[in-house]
């Protein structure tokens, strides 16, 4: 069977390893953001727009700077900037919260595709503007086959795997986080207990901001060095699948992430593998590879996961 | 204030709240607002073909609007209307390629329930999995688009691909297609925008006088509630996602059958997701569905015109974001508007 040497192939380069753990990075932002604002109970549907909005603003600014860290360091406050409205809608106007983020991807769109042409002249796709390099990191890069994986890999793809620890440790072993989960879980008794459930929230939602913006960030200035209209492709949605897959907790959503990462890498790989000689019309369909595992995943393996109890209920103080 | 007078208002304020924002951004990048707007308003309704246009527009709109609003009332946020309405088109394509030498009597009709039968399956994967698994209808649908929308670039490349060039499939036979109403110039407007406000209608009487649709609204309302009440909820949800989707899906055969009478691919254009502005504009009644979609499509069409003088037409998009953006919010808009009120 062709399909089993292709596949054997696959699984034996790896350079595939490499590819998932890129095509994971942007999601794995995005998803932690996610579980940032959910947990305190704020439904942030809105990360798709946020990766959009933080890819073409880390463009931008590398453009003007000509610094790609300042970019990518530069398009954080946007993204929260950018929730800020989330947040400000959701907790402090109690508004729906779905209906907000639909908004605010609906802006974002509108935002990077109305802005290219009078700072790039162009519509569709800015010009190359570089792209942050990748590191070589002493010793791990002379083992075999794990050197060629992830022995000169991005910093960025680094960043989203630490932050995966920095947020279970926020979350787990802080009493910050301990008041996030109060407040996601029971806002009235958080209140009682004197915890600002207010400001918790708006912490939760801003995270997500600063989080999804790094994933678009990657997505241009990480790996491509441009940004196109839509770029993030439906990312921000896969990111939120991966989230619930992942029980709204850091680990499990980068568990979750990897599987998809994977299976976007596996249809990269399968595309363009010389022993199948894909025809560019059944090219297509490969892409729905990613979507159709969501779908399947979250179907299948819902029934186990639980969000928080407050999760998408505006929060009312009692007078 | 009643809130059936609120309904009105905070929509119409968010229009113009988002207008004006909108305007700041125009001169944020150096150009006149008021000829950006004079040049929308001439390009929607300057002239009987612009105006022609505006309608040919609002057709799919008021179906896929439609959709969405139905799925809100039963407590559904259907955010696949673009791919069921996808799906629809390639049902009524492939249906309405094989109708030659049947009367348009009948062609017409099983065309356009071709197209209803494909969003509705298409739509009831979603509703399905929401009623067995608990999957979030708001992640399955995104996902359903995402898979229709590579499923019709391979249908369009392979095997409907016909002729060279654009993608595109062979013409449906002569007897599926609309038979238009009124043409001006190059422009028909089709009978789709009669089927339309016919849909809109019997949406209505649905909601509002049948036990099916008080079924649907106590779902809406309170699940917990209407399932002691006696209700199926779990038939209900799959149901109710697949009427959703079978307006949409509608919204793509007419697509197919009056206006561009073969599936050239990328048709739908965001028609889906503006389905979701104007359920949320129109708030969810049908007849204020009819009223946003005009408003949505006179914005579109009246776009194009604006890049003439220098706005780019993604500045719509921005808008219709804003206008969403304070309905989801609709305490902002209310609290000004009182504000206003106490001044006096």
């Amino acid at each position: 069977m062709k399909i089993f040497e292709v596949l054997w192939n696959i699984f034996t380069n790896p350079l595939f390893y490499k590819l998932t753990l890129t095509a994971s990075t942007p999601l794995l932002f995005a998803s932690l953001g996610g579980v940032f604002s959910e947990i305190t109970g704020v439904v942030n549907i809105a990360l798709e727009g946020i990766m959009l909005l933080g890819a073409f603003s880390s463009v931008v600014i590398t453009y003007y700077t000509g610094s790609v860290w300042l970019g990518f360091l530069l398009s954080i406050p946007i993204g929260i900037g950018f929730s800020w409205f989330h947040a400000w809608a959701s907790i402090k106007w109690r508004g729906n919260q779905i209906v907000s983020a639909t908004a605010l991807i609906l802006i974002a769109q509108g935002l990077t595709g109305f802005l290219m042409e009078p700072i790039f002249g162009q519509p569709g796709q800015t010009p190359y503007v570089g792209r942050i390099n990748e590191v070589t990191i002493p010793g791990l890069s002379k083992v075999p086959f794990l050197g060629e994986a992830i022995g000169t890999i991005s910093p960025i793809v680094i960043l989203a795997f630490a932050m995966v620890l920095f947020a279970w440790f926020l979350i787990y072993k802080t009493p910050l986080g301990l008041r996030m989960r109060a407040v996601g879980e029971n806002p009235e008794a958080a209140d009682t207990l004197g915890v600002n459930v207010f400001k918790i929230r708006y912490f939760g939602v801003l995270m997500s901001g600063a989080l999804a913006s790094m994933g678009g960030a990657f997505l241009s200035i990480g790996e491509v060095g441009n940004f196109r209209e839509l770029m993030t492709g439906g990312r921000g949605f896969i990111a939120l699948a991966a989230m619930i897959l992942g029980n709204w907790n850091p680990v499990g959503a980068m568990w979750a992430c990897l599987l998809f990462g994977m299976s976007e890498a596996l249809a990269n790989q399968l595309q363009s593998s010389p022993l199948l000689n894909v025809s560019a019309t059944v090219k297509p369909l490969f892409n729905l590879f990613p979507f159709v595992v969501t779908l399947v995943v979250v179907a299948g393996l819902i029934g186990r996961t639980r969000p928080p109890a407050a999760d998408g209920i505006p929060y009312e103080k009692e007078e | 204030m009643s809130s059936r007078v609120w309904a009105f208002l905070v929509p119409f304020f968010s229009v113009i709240i988002a207008l004006l924002v909108a305007a700041v951004v125009i001169i944020a990048i150096g150009q006149n607002p008021f000829i950006a707007y004079k040049a929308m308003i001439e390009g929607a309704f300057g002239n009987l073909q612009a105006l022609a246009d505006t309608i040919i527009k609002t057709t799919p709109l008021i179906l896929t609007g439609l959709s969405v609003g139905f799925g809100f009332r039963a407590g559904l946020f259907n955010i696949g209307a673009e791919g069921q309405m996808i799906i629809g088109a390639i049902f009524a394509t492939v249906v309405g390629i094989n109708m030659r030498g049947i009367p348009p009597t009948l062609a017409i009709p099983v065309t356009m329930l071709a197209g209803m039968i494909g969003g509705a399956l298409w739509a009831a994967i979603s509703g399905y999995l929401k009623a067995k698994t608990g999957a979030h209808e708001v992640v399955t649908t995104i996902m359903l688009n995402w898979i229709a929308t590579y499923i019709s670039s391979y249908l369009i490349t392979g095997p409907l691909a016909v002729g060279s060039g654009t993608p595109k499939s062979p013409e449906i036979a002569p007897s599926a297609k609309l038979p238009p109403i009124v043409t001006v110039g190059a422009l028909e407007m089709t009978s789709g925008i009669a089927i339309s406000i016919i849909a809109a209608i019997v949406m209505y009487i649905i909601l509002e006088k049948t036990k099916t649709g008080y079924e649907v609204k106590a779902t809406g309302f309170n699940p917990y509630a209407a399932e002691y009440g006696g209700i199926n909820i779990s038939k209900n949800i799959v149901m109710c996602m697949a009427i959703s989707g079978a307006l949409a899906g509608l919204a793509g055969a007419l697509e197919v059958m009056g206006l561009h009478h073969r599936f050239l691919g990328t048709l739908s254009g965001g028609k889906g997701f503006d389905g979701i502005s104007i359920a949320l504009i129109g708030q969810n009644h049908p007849i204020g569905i009819i009223f946003a979609s005009f408003l949505i499509a006179s914005l579109r069409t009246g776009s194009s015109n604006m890049q003439f003088v220098g706005v780019p037409k993604h500045i719509v998009t921005i808008i219709q974001g804003i206008v969403i953006f304070l309905v989801a919010a609709d305490r902002i808009v209310k609290t000004l508007l009182k504000a206003k009120k106490v001044r006096k």
